[in-house]
């Protein structure tokens, strides 16, 4: 089947999309979106998190035709060019990367959280990005970057 | 495969009688993983993220929320809070935010799966589930009974869940649940409370401790007529135990990856136990 969904501000479509097929699938194997990882296929880690019409979900958990119509941010379309994002650059500020498999979803989640939340608390930024695994950094520096980001934002 | 995707409730129903062999689709939190990882190839998914009905919910002139089938577990924790406070609770223990923005509470009763976080809430509240079929309109059916097995309901091959009905809570609620961790956990076990002062009446659910969620009707019955609903002295920690034995008297475990009978059967009686305690506190700050 053919799907058409808007990606990072453009319409694309994919022809010959298997209908048991994942968002994920569609964007990292047909649109060549390969930011979102492919880890757990069932929700448990975060990290092929993006946004599907505002709201960061699992893209593995999103069946591709489910985004017809739809509007999906990916990891890819948070820089501005080759300008990181405030959440990324405080990431790769704060050491908050290691092996980066699980940094493009980590950084969709706390885009989201700092933009819902401006000033988090320490609860707070750990119940947004609950749903994102790392098994590097033992979280500290991920936790370290999100609270630099959010510093970064108020002094603006 | 065959993805069809009905923009409205009567489309959705026609498109059901047509193919018993579709498996629905909404937030996709469970059959995603089972398309994942090749467990399940059905010859159609019927996606009902495109049908509005599916993501309202209304109140009734007598208090009763009619929860659409489609309402995220994320819009029972921002939005109903106040008025299903037990749901709530357990809405809040799901997964993580990228899956509580998905799962939906009509989608955990589609997979009724006997650790489904929403179902010892509803079964407390002593909710109705409404299903459908184009060929012979609504039906509700009381949730307790529309668990039939494991993974197993009670909905016909030609119906779909339309939405659940659960009365606004008259008292207290609580919920709790065991697991390795706070966030992203399968329940070991779970359970339910529900005070009802208006009838003097105490509803109960046990999820993961049984092949299906089930009440503890034994407990219930004993607590509703143990508690002074008149004076409301602190509950005695005597009684809190006993009803807490008759919760677990009421499951019937197994061991598995997740945990053993016994423990399953001893957590739920500390969780019965804490439960009843919380929310007869509850009851007396608010008298």
């Amino acid at each position: 089947m053919r799907v058409t969904t808007t990606v990072n501000g453009t319409e694309r479509t994919a022809d010959d999309v298997w209908p048991g097929e994942s968002l994920l699938y569609l964007l990292r194997e047909r649109l060549g979106l390969p930011g979102a990882k492919n880890a757990c296929e069932q929700g448990e880690c975060g990290s092929c998190t993006v946004y599907l019409d505002g709201e960061p979900v699992c893209a593995c958990l999103v069946a591709a035709g489910q985004a017809t119509g739809r509007e999906v941010t990916t990891v890819e379309g948070l820089a501005d060019g080759t300008a990181l994002h405030p959440v990324q650059e405080a990431f790769v500020d704060a050491g908050a990367v290691q092996c980066g498999f699980c940094t493009p979803g980590l950084v969709v989640a706390a885009h989201d959280l700092l933009a819902r939340v401006p000033e988090p608390s320490d609860p707070e930024i750990r119940e947004a990005l609950a749903g994102n695994l790392c098994r590097c950094t033992g979280y500290e520096k991920i936790l370290d970057a999100v609270r630099l980001a959010a510093r970064r934002q108020a002094a603006q | 495969m065959d993805f069809l995707q009905p923009s409205s409730w009567d489309d959705a129903l026609a498109a059901r009688a047509e193919r018993h062999d579709a498996l629905p689709i909404a937030g996709g939190t469970d059959v995603m993983v089972e398309l994942n990882f090749d467990r399940r190839r059905p010859a159609a998914l019927l996606d009902l993220t495109r049908v509005p009905e599916l993501s309202e919910w209304s109140v009734a002139p007598d208090g009763t929320v009619r929860l659409g089938a489609g309402v995220s577990y994320g819009r029972v924790i921002a939005e109903l809070g106040d008025r299903l406070p037990g749901l709530a609770m357990a809405a809040r223990t799901v997964g993580s935010p990228q899956i509580r923005v998905r799962g939906t509470v009509g989608g955990n009763l589609g997979s009724a799966s006997p650790a489904g976080d929403a179902h010892p809430p509803l079964l407390a509240a002593r909710a109705e589930v409404e299903v459908a079929s184009a060929a012979r309109g609504t039906r509700r059916v009381p949730v307790a009974e529309f668990f039939t097995g494991v993974k197993r309901n009670a909905l016909a091959p030609d119906e779909l869940i339309a939405a659940v009905h659960v009365p606004t809570a008259a008292g207290p609620q609580q919920f709790c649940k065991v697991g390795t961790r706070n966030a992203m956990v399968i329940s070991v076990s779970a359970f339910a409370l529900a005070l009802h002062p208006d009838r003097r009446a105490v509803g109960t659910g046990i999820g993961s401790a049984a092949p299906t969620p089930r009440r503890a009707p034994d407990a219930e019955e004993f607590l509703a007529g143990e508690l002074d609903w008149d004076r409301r002295p602190a509950l005695p920690e005597g009684l809190a135990r006993a009803f807490g034995e008759r919760v677990a008297a009421a499951a019937s475990p197994i061991d598995d990856v997740r945990g053993t009978a016994a423990y399953r059967r001893h957590s739920l009686a500390v969780l019965a136990r804490r439960a009843a305690t919380w929310a007869w506190d509850d009851l007396r700050r608010a008298a």
